[in-house]
């Protein structure tokens, strides 16, 4: 199986305007009276903790639930320049987090020195490593020593313990080259205990169903990988797949699409509304554009205000307290125990 | 009716309230503390769930605890494994019967 993104297929769902049209059109259980009906009239940032970048759009993988449609066909990506901007924002904020997507974040040719600056300015970083990236090529069989060399905290989606559902998603062959991966890190003493190597991985379902409780779970991971493959990692964070982009697709081609957009509603939580991940992140495009995450980044619905939604005009004041863009996909972070890039959040 | 099984009927399963409140209060609480995580873990129950689903062949629970084994992580081994346990103990029950017919025959048998 070879997909080629949407984008590349000339899908109309690689436009942004036809996916939020179809959501919105579904019912009319809409987002916002959910999340009046829990009490909270508006969504509001609290403080931005986390600052993600996505570094482009570019993937050794072409994942079937894609949200980003990141592929090998997909050229956009980061420039230095705007990298350069990002590090000129941040430095002196208190924000002390950043997170590295895409794509595969590793692809750009900047990716190195970027994290090498964010280090320099004492910012923690993650990167959402895919793991085979670590093989597709010789040069990047080093990654592993790069992320120890400057403390990355590896974050890496890893939808199953057994190979037929992660490949039926990720690709052919993504599971064996995955657990290479993780041998590699493993090696070099991410997830061991008292290395402060952390390495965390993703669950997320195969198909049109939510994710079942984290802490279950992990254990099930930490036995299969442990027994089977001598893998140990930090922690597992369950993500529910968010009906955009590919999955989106997935949803339409295979029937599902009302029955998951129903379940996604009558399963919306209002304590995983409190905590969903825009009240402490933002998103930033390979473009420079700020998102209020990166689902809405995919959706192309920047920041609210449009003096401020680029980060040549970073103001962070205004992006600590701002109003938040929702839609009817954000039903997707809030459904069950919720759903965030660090996991359930209720 | 066109069928007497209707899949949308499943969602209305807590409207059995409508004639006996207090009943169909005390079956729910019920429900949720025997799936609740105890000895077993919630992902054992919900393999049990389907495999006697399967033995009594209810579409609604067989439908329910799919999606949910699903949810709770139990790969499509598993769930199989499940199922032909259900058709054993099943086959078996009526197998194991046969030993009732032989006493039977050879009682009355010459
Ligand atoms: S899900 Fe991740 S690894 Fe897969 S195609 Fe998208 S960006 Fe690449
Ligand atoms: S989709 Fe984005 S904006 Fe909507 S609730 Fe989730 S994190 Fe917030």
């Amino acid at each position: 199986m070879l997909v080629k993104s949407l984008k590349f297929r000339d899908s109309l769902l690689s436009v942004a305007e036809e996916q939020v049209s179809i959501l919105s059109n579904y019912s009319d259980r809409d987002f916002s009276s959910y999340l009046k009906n829990s009490g909270i009239e508006k969504l509001t940032s609290r403080k931005v903790e986390i600052f993600q970048v996505n570094l482009g759009k570019m993937c050794n993988q072409t994942c079937r639930h894609c949200h980003v449609d990141a592929g090998p066909d997909r050229k956009e990506i980061m420039t230095r320049q705007t990298m350069e901007t990002i590090l000129e924002k941040l430095s002196g904020t208190g924000i002390r987090t950043a997170d590295l997507t895409g794509g595969a974040p590793e692809m750009n040719p900047d990716f190195k020195w970027f994290v090498k600056e964010l280090r320099l300015l004492g910012i923690h970083v993650m990167v959402r490593c895919n793991l085979t990236i670590i093989l597709a090529n010789p040069k990047y069989n080093d990654l592993p020593d790069f992320f120890k060399e400057n403390n990355v905290e590896v974050v890496s989606s890893l939808p199953y313990y057994q190979k037929s559902n992660t490949d039926r998603q990720r690709g052919e062959g993504v599971f064996e080259s995955s657990v290479k991966a993780l041998q590699m890190l493993n090696q070099k003493g991410y997830g061991r205990d008292g290395t402060g190597l952390l390495l965390n991985l993703v669950y997320n379902p195969s198909g049109a169903f939510l994710p079942g409780s984290q802490a279950s779970l992990e254990r099930d991971f930490k036995k299969e990988l442990s027994e089977k493959y001598g893998i140990v990692f930090n922690s597992l964070f369950t993500i529910t797949n968010m009906p955009i982009s590919r999955f989106l697709e997935y949803l339409i081609d295979s029937g599902n699409y009302e029955y998951y957009m129903d379940k996604l509603i009558d399963s919306f939580n209002a304590s995983a509304a409190k905590n969903v991940m825009c009240t402490n992140t933002i998103s930033v495009g390979w473009d420079g554009y700020i998102y209020d995450c990166d689902f809405n980044q995919m959706l192309e619905m920047k920041v609210m205000d449009e003096s401020r939604e680029h980060i040549r005009d970073f103001d962070l004041e205004y992006l600590d307290s701002r109003e938040i863009a929702v839609g009817q996909h954000c039903f997707g972070c809030t459904a069950g125990s919720g759903s965030s890039c660090g996991g359930a959040v209720a | 009716m066109d069928n007497y099984y209707q899949s949308k009927d499943l969602k209305k399963f807590g409207e059995v309230e409508e004639f006996n409140k207090d009943l169909a209060k005390k079956f729910f609480d019920y429900y949720g503390a025997v799936f609740a995580e105890g000895a077993l873990t919630e992902r054992e129950k919900s393999l049990i769930a389907l495999a006697v689903a399967h033995a009594v062949q209810c579409p609604y629970c067989i439908d329910a605890y799919s999606h949910d084994a699903l949810e709770k992580g139990c790969s499509e081994e598993q769930m199989m494994e499940a199922v032909h346990v259900a058709s054993a103990i099943r086959g078996g029950a009526s197998l194991v019967h046969g030993v009732q017919m032989m006493n039977h025959v050879k009682k009355v048998s010459m």
